[in-house]
């Protein structure tokens, strides 16, 4: 934790993405989390994703729950507006954001508690309904707040700090998310930022429920010997799937590939998502499959990242409730009162 | 004994058996009373089934335009096997007991008047489908019910007509059903009976309506977009009143998509956080349930309060605590809502006493909430809310303009405005805040449960907190003036005693103050339409010796919130308390007031011995 103000001077020579932003531009506030907290690396390669994307930061709206994860927005996207609710409520917070304006770009951040949880049946109802929106979970496996309990996402037989076994079983974001219906679904690690920052730039331009499950080791609290969750032990048992690179639909794709190897997707708005296999046989639009694999490796102990799955026409919440183009918080009036005229036929005819 | 002889002054009550079909048979019954200029007030009795349980439709007629429950039954529409007894035993000395002679009856009383129609035999003569021998006795018994009472026969027909406009060859079928038994009553029985219905002219331009489509239809006209909810009896029908007039006026012509979003949510945890994340992105937006609904919710409006989001929730009370009784009518919600959340809370009650007001407040709500920047209840009971009711029409202002409160818009920011997301700036207690997207640099700011600022900073500092705690009660000072008053009706030479109601309670009400009134007690009238409470409720309660506080709750909560809030003396304020579960009547409050007005129970403040009250 630091108590030293960030200078606002930017250095003459840092570079300006299209909208003549720096970095700079795109941070928040001082993070007040532990020195080396995970969460914080997961903070920047979000400023660092939606700089390279060229999006206005208060185009986006981050919203979170209760926790260490959900006090980051506060560390990111400093003229965006956000909204920090109740514990494992965001979801429903989030929804009704995106109801009220189609046009924002939606970032939701929660933690294993705020989600597997407090706020499971929140996190389920909104990956079904398939909210136009970014949802990570910054999982450590553990509560930090309170220092240092057990969460629903640790691993059955991982050891706390204190050296007590947990005896429950973990619960698998990822896997519910998939099976749930979610139409963008990935797993990074806080300490990979290369495979995060084009996983967070993919899900910001899908079009969907997009869920990135991102293992973030708390350093406090669950980096020892014991924990399935701590720097050591994730880098040792990270299996990605693919490498996925973003690629803007303006840029051009120059490189050759052997054939089978890279297999590049284009998503709703144009963009493309250029996945580099590292499984041979894993297919990302297969959701059933990636279910399957997803469970065989994890009985094996390992912790697959990647994108893991992605349906590239995905429809939104919108969509299936045939809501307006216009965003329901900018509706005149005229369109929305009918009127003393209406009102004098409909009293006619409940007489 | 001598039959009952009543024109235009009785009570009806249709005992079926739930999922018979016979609702819409019923609703034609009372249909056909206001059609003849005679008000008529229906009111459900249903269980919570679906099928197969006992329900009653109790219709009031009332020349003299008493919308309230009377109590007692004067003709027993005994349709219902299962209840017979209970149904024969609470008729009226003197009455009427109408059931079907097909099937054999016991222990009949002597001081009523029985009236038999064959109807399983008329149906089983004349249709061969079982379904249909079902749904057409209800018509049936309506057609020999309108001889008994001398309903004129055309207005069944033509309302017959109305129903089945867009099936229109169920009319022909409808109305032989009617005349089946309508020409059976003529040909075998005396009618009319001692009880009569007499066209008149006492209806007016008044229409007839269920308080929660009012309701729906209010937010409609208020500007709602989202509409987020979970089932929860009685309060369902108002979101699909929301969901049925959005069909109607809010589908843009040229997509044919939809200018609002609807979503049933998972349950009432969701639907409230739905609506707070819609209300802070500046949208109209609502939730509806009931009691059980309202405990669940606790924790996100102590947040809508704190963070200073706009938000209308409508309660449609029912009988508590906990499950309670689903399908019986209470205002038993007013100090939950009142105080909801943890910590030092207090919000905006609205109080409609009918479905007209259902629509006023019900649009009205979303200007509050905007301007209050907070969450604003509108209580509705299951007595409104799932009763049809006579109501004066709808009207709107088309001049009128939404409230949108204090938004500061992207021009205002360019133009150097302060912007303090907590700053009150008017002195008001209402500051200004501005929705997200609104301005590439300016007016951002974080919104959170936590204390913060003027500035939507957080911070811990006391003295910051303290001052905004007391900020809010500011607001809640302006929210006084801006709620809907009070409406006082003074008898005519002046009262010693006053009566305070609210809600559903008002047709009683207007009724026992008529019948106190020919009983030689004066009473003084407050309706209180809304929380926190005007000045004139206080000048009120000061200029009345006594004042009975007449509630349909056993705890007397908006007694206890008059106390609170205005400081009062506990004693000055009389509970009159009904909370069986049926919706409260002139008679229980008439007889509960004359009592204690004549004995010796109202001892003036301040003296020792008791004295006699007018």
């Amino acid at each position: 934790m630091t108590f030293l103000p960030k200078p606002k001077l930017h250095h003459p020579d840092l570079p300006t993405n299209a909208l003549g932003l720096t970095r700079r531009d795109y941070e928040g506030a001082i993070s007040t989390l532990c020195a080396g907290c995970g969460h914080d690396s997961i903070s920047a390669a979000i400023v660092r994703a939606v700089f390279e994307l060229d999006l206005p930061p208060h185009r986006i709206a981050k919203l979170s729950g209760i926790g260490c994860s959900s006090k980051t927005p506060t560390y990111f996207l400093g003229a965006a507006h956000g909204f920090n609710s109740v514990h494992g409520r965001m979801p429903s917070v989030l929804t009704g954001a995106n109801l009220a304006n189609r046009d924002l770009i939606y970032l939701g951040v929660s933690g294993d508690g705020d989600s597997a949880s407090i706020g499971l049946g929140q996190f389920a109802h909104a990956m079904r309904r398939g909210v136009n929106m970014v949802y990570i979970v910054e999982n450590n496996g553990v509560y930090g707040l309170t220092k240092g309990q057990f969460s629903a996402t640790s691993d059955k037989g991982a050891k706390s700090k204190k050296g007590v076994a947990n005896t429950d079983s973990a619960i698998d974001l990822v896997g519910m998310a998939l099976q749930l219906g979610a139409t963008f679904v990935g797993r990074g690690f806080s300490g990979d930022k290369t495979q995060l920052v084009p996983l967070i730039k993919a899900a910001l331009r899908h079009k969907g429920a997009a869920f990135i499950d991102c293992i973030s080791p708390c350093v406090q609290f669950n980096n020892h010997v014991g924990s399935t969750k701590s720097f050591d032990y994730v880098r040792e048992h990270n299996e990605a799937v693919n490498r996925l690179d973003f690629i803007s639909g303006r840029e051009e794709i120059v490189t050759e590939y052997e054939p089978g190897t890279v297999e590049v997707v284009a998503q709703h708005d144009g963009s493309l998502l250029k996945l580099r296999k590292l499984a041979a046989d894993y297919d990302p639009h297969d959701r059933v499959s990636a279910l399957g694999y997803l469970q065989s490796r994890t009985a094996a102990g390992e912790i697959v990242t990647g994108l893991l799955y992605v349906d590239p026409d995905a429809e939104d919440l919108h969509d299936h409730m045939g809501t307006v183009e216009t965003p329901l918080n900018a509706l005149t009036e005229a369109e929305l009162c009918p009127g003393s005229a209406a009102l004098e036929k409909l009293n006619a005819a409940l007489r | 004994m001598k039959p009952m002889e009543r024109i235009n002054d009785f009570v009806v009550r249709f005992a079926n058996v739930n999922g018979s079909g016979s609702a819409s048979a019923n609703r034609l019954f009372a249909q056909s009373i206001l059609r003849m200029g005679v008000p008529a007030t229906p009111r459900n009795i249903f269980p919570s089934n679906i099928q197969g349980l006992p329900t009653w439709y109790e219709v009031r007629i009332s020349e003299a335009g008493h919308l309230g429950a009377r109590g007692g039954t004067d003709l027993m529409v005994a349709m219902n096997p299962q209840t017979f007894e209970k149904d024969v035993a609470e008729i009226e000395p003197g009455g009427y007991l109408f059931h079907d002679s097909s099937k054999l009856v016991r222990h009949l009383r002597t001081d009523i008047t029985v009236l038999g129609v064959p109807l399983t035999e008329i149906c089983n003569r004349e249709y061969a489908d079982v379904r249909q021998r079902q749904l057409f006795k209800n018509i049936v018994y309506v057609g020999a019910l309108s001889a008994l009472l001398d309903i004129e026969p055309a207005v069944l027909e033509t309302l017959i007509a109305e129903q089945f406009r867009a099936k229109e060859k169920l009319i022909p079928a409808n109305v032989h059903a009617l005349h089946l038994g309508r020409d059976w009553a003529l040909a075998n029985m005396a009618c009319p009976i001692g009880l009569r219905v007499r066209r008149a002219d006492a209806v007016g331009d008044r229409i007839f309506m269920e308080g929660n489509s009012a309701a729906g239809l209010g937010a409609v006209y208020g500007g709602a977009t989202v509409c987020a909810w979970y089932p929860i009896t009685p309060s369902t029908s108002l979101a699909e009143g929301f969901m049925r007039y959005v069909k109607r006026y809010r589908v843009e012509p040229e997509t044919g998509k939809t200018r609002a979003a609807i979503i049933q949510a998972e349950d009432e945890l969701a639907s409230i956080g739905m609506v707070i994340g819609a209300g802070w992105n500046g949208a109209r937006a609502f939730t509806a349930t009931s009691g059980p609904g309202i405990s669940l919710m606790q924790e996100f409006l102590g947040l809508a309060y704190f963070a200073e989001i706009p938000a209308v929730i409508f309660d449609v009370q029912r009988a508590g605590p906990s499950t309670g009784m689903p399908t019986r009518t209470q205002q038993c919600d007013v100090m939950t809502c009142a105080y909801a959340s943890h910590g030092d809370t207090k919000h905006v009650l609205l109080f409609p006493q009918d479905p007209h007001e259902c629509f006023t407040m019900g649009a009205q709500a979303f200007d509050l909430a905007d301007r209050l920047q907070t969450p604003v209840f509108v209580l509705l009971d299951l007595d409104i809310g799932m009763n049809d009711r006579l109501c004066a029409p709808f009207a709107w202002d088309d001049t009128r303009r939404m409230d949108r409160g204090k938004v500061m818009t992207a021009a205002d920011l360019d133009a150097g405005r302060e912007f303090g997301r907590y700053l009150d700036v008017d002195g008001d207690g209402i500051a200004y805040r501005t929705y997200p997207g609104t301005h590439p640099t300016k007016g951002a700011f974080f919104t959170r449960g936590t204390s913060r600022d003027e500035y939507a900073k957080y911070t811990e500092d006391g003295d910051v907190y303290q001052r905004n705690m007391e900020r809010l009660l500011r607001k809640f000072d302006t929210a006084r003036q801006i709620v809907p008053h009070p409406v006082r009706r003074d008898a005519p030479e002046g009262a010693r005693f006053g009566v305070i109601y609210y809600g559903s309670t008002s047709p009683a009400m207007d009724e026992a103050v008529a019948t106190l009134a020919d009983e030689g007690i004066a009473l003084d009238m407050l309706r209180i339409r809304a929380f926190p409470f005007h000045d004139d409720v206080m000048t009120f309660i000061a200029e009345h010796e006594h004042v009975f506080v007449v509630e349909q709750n056993r705890d007397a909560q908006l007694r206890t919130l008059l106390i609170n809030e205005g400081e009062i003396d506990p004693a000055r304020l009389v509970r009159v308390l009904h909370y069986d579960g049926t919706p409260i009547t002139a008679r229980f409050i008439a007889g509960a007031i004359a009592e204690a007005a004549a004995a010796t129970k109202i001892v003036p403040l301040r003296k020792s011995s008791p004295k006699v009250a007018s």
